[in-house]
C-alpha cells in the first residue's frame, strides 16, 4: 500500500471513461452516493481499512446486481437493485480515498480484496439473499452510526450511508417476517438460509486496524438485533460456530471462498478485455 | 415478472399478489398524485415498493398506497349521463370577471 502503486496503470487505464465506473451488472449511472471530490486521501492503515469497507460495500453491489431481470417479481428485481446501487455509491467513496476507485475494482486481483466472505456468497434461493442482506445491513448499520459518531475522514460518508442502510435493514426485516411467518416451504428455505451464511457472521467483528471503531465490541448488539428479528418470523438465532473452520484465514486478509473468483471474472472482464472501453 | 404464471411466489397466494394504487406528494403543501400501480403481498410490502419504483428519484415527502380493488371508478359507458351535461355551461366557469392587477395567481 504505497503512493507508487496507485501511479501503476495498466495499458489504457489512464484514460477514465464514464463506463469505467460501472460493475457490469449494477448500471452505476445512477449510483446513489457520488464519490467525494478531492476528498483527502487516507494514507497507512486507514487507508487499508477504508478499502475493507470499500471492497464489502462493492462486492455485495455485484453480488446483488446479478438479481438485475431475474427476481421473483418485478417490484423485487427494482428494489434489490436499489440497494446495489446505493452500495456502489458507498465502494465509490471509499475507494476513491483510497485510489483509483476504476483500477481498485477493476484490475484488482482475488487475494488483493479485502472484503468479508459474507458478502462474497452466491445469492442462492431468495431467501439466502434476504439471510445476507439482513445479517450484513444490521451490521453495516452499527458499523456506520460508530463512524458517524466518531468523526474524522469517514463520518461524511457514515453519516449519508447509514440512512440508506436503515432502509436495507427494513428490506431484509420485512422479508424474513414474511418468509420465516409465511408457508411451511418458505420458513424452511428462511432458517436453511439463515443457519448457511452463520459461519461467515463472526468475521464482520474482527477488530479492523485503523478503522478506529471497537468492531468485537458491536458483536452483542448486532446479535441481539438480529434475534429478535428472527424470533419474531418465528425462526431460530443459528447455534454454531460463527467462523469457517478454516485455518487459511478469513477474507479480510484476502483468502476467499471458492465463488468469488467468478464474481471478479464477471465484473472485470470487459475492462480487462477491452481497457477504457466506453459507452 | 408478476402476470407471468406459474412463479412459485405466486402460488402461495393463488396465483397473484394483489394490485396497489400509488400517490405520491412532491412536496409539502401539494396534494398527493397518482403515480402507478403495482403488486405487492401486503400494505407494508406496497409502500416499500412504491419508494423504490417512484420516489428513486426523490419525487416525493409522502406516499399513500390504497388496494386497487377498493377503488370505485366510473365506467366508459356512463361517460355520456356523467360528463356531458357539463360541457355547454359556459357559465359554470369563472371566465366573466376581470382580474385585478397585480394577482398573479389566480
Amino acid at each position: 500500500m504505497t503512493a507508487t502503486e496507485q501511479t501503476t496503470t495498466g495499458p489504457g487505464t489512464s484514460e477514465r471513461t464514464a463506463s469505467g465506473h460501472a460493475p457490469a451488472a449494477a448500471g452505476a449511472a445512477t449510483a446513489g452516493t457520488s464519490p467525494a471530490a478531492g476528498a483527502a486521501e487516507l494514507s497507512g492503515a486507514a487507508r487499508a481499512a477504508a478499502r475493507a469497507l470499500g471492497d464489502d460495500a462493492l462486492v455485495l453491489a455485484q453480488r446483488l446486481g446479478e438479481w438485475a431481470g431475474d427476481a421473483p417479481v418485478l417490484e423485487e428485481d427494482v428494489a434489490l437493485t436499489n440497494i446495489a446501487l446505493d452500495l456502489l455509491g458507498q465502494a465509490r467513496t471509499l475507494l476513491s480515498m483510497t485510489g483509483d476507485e476504476d483500477e481498485l475494482a477493476y484490475l484488482r486481483e482475488e487475494h488483493e480484496f479485502h472484503n468479508v466472505q459474507l458478502v462474497e456468497q452466491p445469492n442462492g434461493d431468495f431467501a439466502v439473499t434476504i439471510a445476507r442482506q439482513l445479517y450484513f445491513s444490521v451490521y453495516q448499520e452499527l458499523l456506520y452510526a460508530a463512524l458517524a459518531a466518531r468523526g474524522g475522514e469517514l463520518a461524511p460518508l457514515a453519516a449519508k450511508a447509514v440512512k440508506e442502510v436503515a432502509y436495507h435493514r427494513d428490506h431484509a426485516e420485512q422479508w424474513t417476517l414474511r418468509l420465516g411467518d409465511g408457508t411451511e416451504e418458505s420458513h424452511r428455505r428462511m432458517q436453511q438460509a439463515l443457519d448457511g451464511l452463520w459461519r461467515h457472521t463472526g468475521e464482520l467483528f474482527a477488530p479492523l486496524d485503523g478503522l478506529g471503531v471497537d468492531l468485537p465490541a458491536l458483536h452483542e448488539e448486532w446479535r441481539e438485533r438480529v434475534a429478535a428479528v428472527v424470533e419474531r418470523a418465528t425462526l431460530t438465532l443459528p447455534q454454531g460456530p460463527d467462523r469457517t473452520p478454516w485455518a487459511a484465514g478469513a477474507g479480510r486478509q484476502g483468502v476467499h471462498t471458492e465463488s468469488f473468483g467468478r464474481l471478479l471474472a464477471e465484473m472485470q472482464y470487459l475492462h480487462r478485455a477491452h481497457p477504457g472501453a466506453s459507452w | 415478472m408478476t402476470e407471468q404464471a406459474g412463479e412459485p411466489a405466486e402460488s402461495a397466494t393463488g396465483g397473484q399478489w394483489p394490485l396497489w394504487e400509488v400517490f405520491v406528494r412532491s412536496r409539502r403543501g401539494l396534494s398527493h398524485s397518482h403515480a402507478g400501480s403495482l403488486h405487492a403481498p401486503d400494505a407494508q410490502m406496497a409502500l416499500r415498493n412504491a419508494r423504490d419504483l417512484y420516489t428513486r428519484r426523490a419525487e416525493g415527502v409522502s406516499i399513500w398506497v390504497v388496494p386497487s380493488a377498493a377503488v370505485t371508478a366510473s365506467s366508459p359507458d356512463e361517460k355520456d349521463p356523467f360528463f356531458e351535461p357539463a360541457g355547454d355551461k359556459a357559465y359554470r366557469h369563472p371566465t366573466f370577471y376581470e382580474i385585478p392587477e397585480g394577482v398573479k395567481h389566480l
